[in-house]
């Protein structure tokens, strides 16, 4: 199943799940849930952050939190 | 007289809360966007239209009633132990009303506590730049709260807000219900320990091991229903907030009604494209760095020799108008002396804090979280760690202060830990005049200045020994927490230029009153110590530097020697002399090293006191005055190269700051962590002295 993690820079997806629920309040917290739509500003090199925006937010996640969100197909 | 009311300031960060505050209590503080920014506890008086006082809190920007940070904990301990002095009789929840269905989360939670609370809808200016209709009315009667429209920045509707605060109930009814099938065992956490709300039994519930307000025998009785098993706390967590989310959205689509743009340009996407690009973005990171520290030191130049000539002339008229008594005697070479060595450090204080706080302004900081989080990690820390680092060039204790936004305890720990070993500005002094010392002033290439780069290397040291320690500490130190980042990034935006200079004005003022009067104490506390010396032994030395020197030219000075070597500081040093011996440092430099611990900068003065220079207590006088003895005075009287340079070493490694140690141990709760700290610093600094000094010598 593809994750944020694997999107890359300008592409766009809508969230269908989490992997890790332990993990995914922190994420939720700041509205990203199922249903949202997300679309990458920017990837980093070696596997640094991602930089993503949805609805009027942006917001920065590393690529082990990225990976947590699933993504409908 | 009636009780004030006390009313609490909750938000999400970056709701703009610190604004409304200033306009609510007209106590200027600083507004920032980066999380944070208002971790002290910050409260003012607001008057009311009845004649009466509200007192006002600023709590910390928090997402909801599930904390995973200590700002975000303090939020929760206030709002749900109704003993609790800060305990509000009321609640304004900040929310930006151009991003509602993210902001009202921790709302809808306040609700569910049957918490008195108003509903601010902020940045209303904003609303209108983007075309949204708002129907205010129908959003208050679903919520069951007041709802009002105000601007933080211009104070628009604040008048209505106070009208409300003064009428308000607890909302009407509650947003959600708790889960059905936990019904039960929220009925028996209410009973064993009396709570009136289901939400709050829920909350009690999810945090109980955590709550500061229960006692042992409260948690034992509430254990003994809650259990993993009974009470799967994270499921309940995710469900809760998907429904309250689901809740909030159909609420937020029915009230809040987008129009078309005029063909907005997304700013902050723009310069994004820039400034987080993975090298461009970088380069412009470190060129920003450098700007800031080429500020500190050439700017700051020319408002600190002008203050250093007052004080200088301020002494001489002193001396002139005194009689040459005790009391001249402790106001010249006492307070002038160590208020002198307080105002000088204004200029480079104020300038670093403007940096850094205008970076802060504009959104700039969240940046730079971003683009060192990754090389962060490696050593053990986090993106948000940077701040902290960059910070403590400044100053280890607001740097040790920001802190706090690191949710990862050992992250923070190990930031706390490693923050003293990056050179503040108290250092600057000490380095002027220890490079003068051991570094010829010399060219190459024409233009780089071989103490130039001597500095950039001792800030080097001090960066590599915090990386260094840091990497260590992060194989040690043991956690189960795992470690995160969710980083909101605001948008970008002009500086509130008032602000701005409020928060300069703050800081500069709080060093010179909080610092200031340690310095200006120690600095007292050392003139006794070197003008009095165990009874008898002070007129012997001095009788005896009389016959030994018959020239009435050499004879002040050589009396004055062999006063102070009598002195309990002289004492003190030749105590110490035999430890610090194979550094290169004799008794003199001893006493400088003790009373450095009050604050770095001290060196500076107490070297000037204990070469008998109370006069001339400047870097560039006290170093031409330490140069000048080289041959006349043949008993260590000077610094050598090797002294010098292991000195460097020492200053930029050990940890000589008794106001760092008070900061770390509020922030980490205990003083073991402060004495592994400095007995780790002491340590290092001692061994790579050491070495510097054998080699070199």
């Amino acid at each position: 199943m593809k994750t944020v993690a694997q999107l890359k820079r300008g592409e766009s997806g809508t969230i269908s799940a989490f992997r890790d629920m332990d993990s995914a309040m922190k994420l939720m917290e700041v509205g990203l849930l199922p249903g949202s739509k997300i679309k990458i500003m920017r990837t980093t090199p070696f596997g640094g952050p991602v930089y993503l925006k949805f609805g009027q937010s942006y917001l920065a996640l590393r690529l082990e939190e990225a990976d947590n969100i699933l993504l409908e197909a | 007289m009636e009780k004030e009311l006390q009313i609490a300031l909750v938000g999400n960060p970056n709701a703009g809360k610190s604004s409304l505050f200033n306009r609510m209590t007209g106590l200027n503080q600083r507004v920032g966007n980066f999380p944070g920014i208002t971790v002290d506890k910050k409260t003012g008086k607001m008057p009311l239209p009845n004649g009466g006082k509200a007192q006002v809190l600023d709590l910390p920007g928090t997402y909801s009633l599930y904390p995973t940070s200590l700002d975000e904990r303090i939020v929760l301990n206030v709002l749900t132990n109704r003993q609790h002095p800060d305990f509000p009789d009321l609640v304004v929840y900040v929310a930006d009303v151009t991003n509602l269905g993210r902001h009202l989360l921790l709302l809808t939670q306040l609700v569910d506590l049957q918490l008195p609370v108003v509903l601010a809808l902020n940045m209303m200016d904003l609303a209108e730049k983007a075309n949204l209709t708002i129907h205010q009315d129908r959003l208050s009667l679903q919520l069951g709260i007041p709802v009002i429209k105000v601007n933080g920045r211009t104070g628009a509707g604040l008048e209505q807000l106070k009208i409300a605060a003064l009428q308000t109930q607890k909302p009407r009814q509650p947003f959600t219900q708790p889960p059905p099938d936990m019904a039960h065992l929220i009925q028996e956490v209410q009973a064993r320990i009396g709570l009136a709300h289901t939400y709050e039994a829920l909350l009690t519930a999810h945090h109980f091991r955590n709550f500061p307000h229960l006692t042992e025998a409260q948690r034992a009785k509430i254990a003994q229903v809650v259990t993993p098993e009974t009470f799967p706390s994270i499921k309940l967590q995710v469900e809760e907030t998907i429904e309250r989310f689901g809740k909030i959205e159909r609420l937020v689509h029915q009230t809040i009604i987008p129009n078309p743009l005029k063909g907005e340009q997304d700013l902050t996407t723009r310069l994004d494209n820039l400034l987080t690009h993975p090298l461009y973005g970088l380069a412009i990171f470190f060129g920003l760095l450098f700007l800031m520290f080429q500020a500190v030191f050439a700017w700051a130049e020319y408002p600190m020799n002008l203050i250093d000539q007052g004080m200088g002339a301020l002494k001489s008229s002193v001396d002139a108008l005194l009689p040459d008594t005790f009391w001249a005697s402790l106001i010249t070479d006492g307070i002038i002396t160590g208020i002198g060595g307080v105002v000088i450090f204004v200029p480079q204080i104020a300038i670093l804090t403007a940096f850094i706080a205008l970076l802060e302004e504009i959104g700039y900081m969240s940046r730079a979280v971003f683009l060192s989080d990754h090389l962060m990690r490696r050593f053990g820390l986090n993106g948000r760690s940077m701040v902290s680092l960059v910070s403590g060039a400044a100053c280890a204790i607001p740097a040790i202060m920001a802190t706090r936004t690191i949710g990862n305890w050992k992250e923070r720990l190990i930031t706390v830990f490693v923050t003293p070993f990056i050179s503040c500005s108290a250092r600057i002094p000490v380095y002027t005049v220890l490079i003068a010392f051991a570094v010829p002033a010399k060219y190459y290439l024409g233009w780089i200045n071989l103490q130039g780069l001597t500095i950039l290397g001792l800030y080097l040291l001090g960066l590599f020994a915090a990386l260094g320690s840091a990497y260590v500490l992060q194989l040690i130190l043991k956690t189960e927490e795992k470690s995160y980042l969710v980083l909101e990034m605001p948008q970008y935006r002009m500086p509130h230029w008032q602000n701005l200079g409020l928060t300069v004005w703050e800081k500069v003022r709080a060093f010179v009153l909080e610092a200031g009067k340690v310095i200006l104490l120690i600095s007292v506390v050392l003139w006794a110590l070197a003008s009095f010396g165990p009874p008898g032994q002070m007129e012997a030395a001095a009788k005896r530097a009389r016959a030994n020197h018959p020239n009435p030219q050499t004879q002040e000075t050589a009396v004055a020697a062999a006063q102070l070597e009598a002195s309990f500081a002289g004492q003190m040093g030749k105590l110490m002399e035999p430890v610090i011996a194979p550094l290169g440092f004799d008794w003199k430099i001893g006493i400088a090293l003790v009373t450095s611990f009050a604050a770095r900068e001290v060196f500076v003065a107490s070297i000037a006191t204990i070469y008998g220079m109370g006069e001339e207590a400047d870097e560039q006088t006290v170093l031409q005055s330490l140069k000048n003895r080289k041959g006349a005075d043949g008993q260590m009287g000077v610094f050598s190269p090797a002294t010098a340079a292991s000195l460097l070493v020492f200053y930029v490694l050990a940890m000589q700051c008794m106001s760092t140690l008070a900061v770390v141990k509020r922030e980490t709760g205990s003083w073991k962590w402060p004495m592994l700290q400095l007995g780790y610093m002491t340590a290092l600094a001692y061994l790579l002295s050491l070495l510097t000094y054998q080699i070199l010598q």
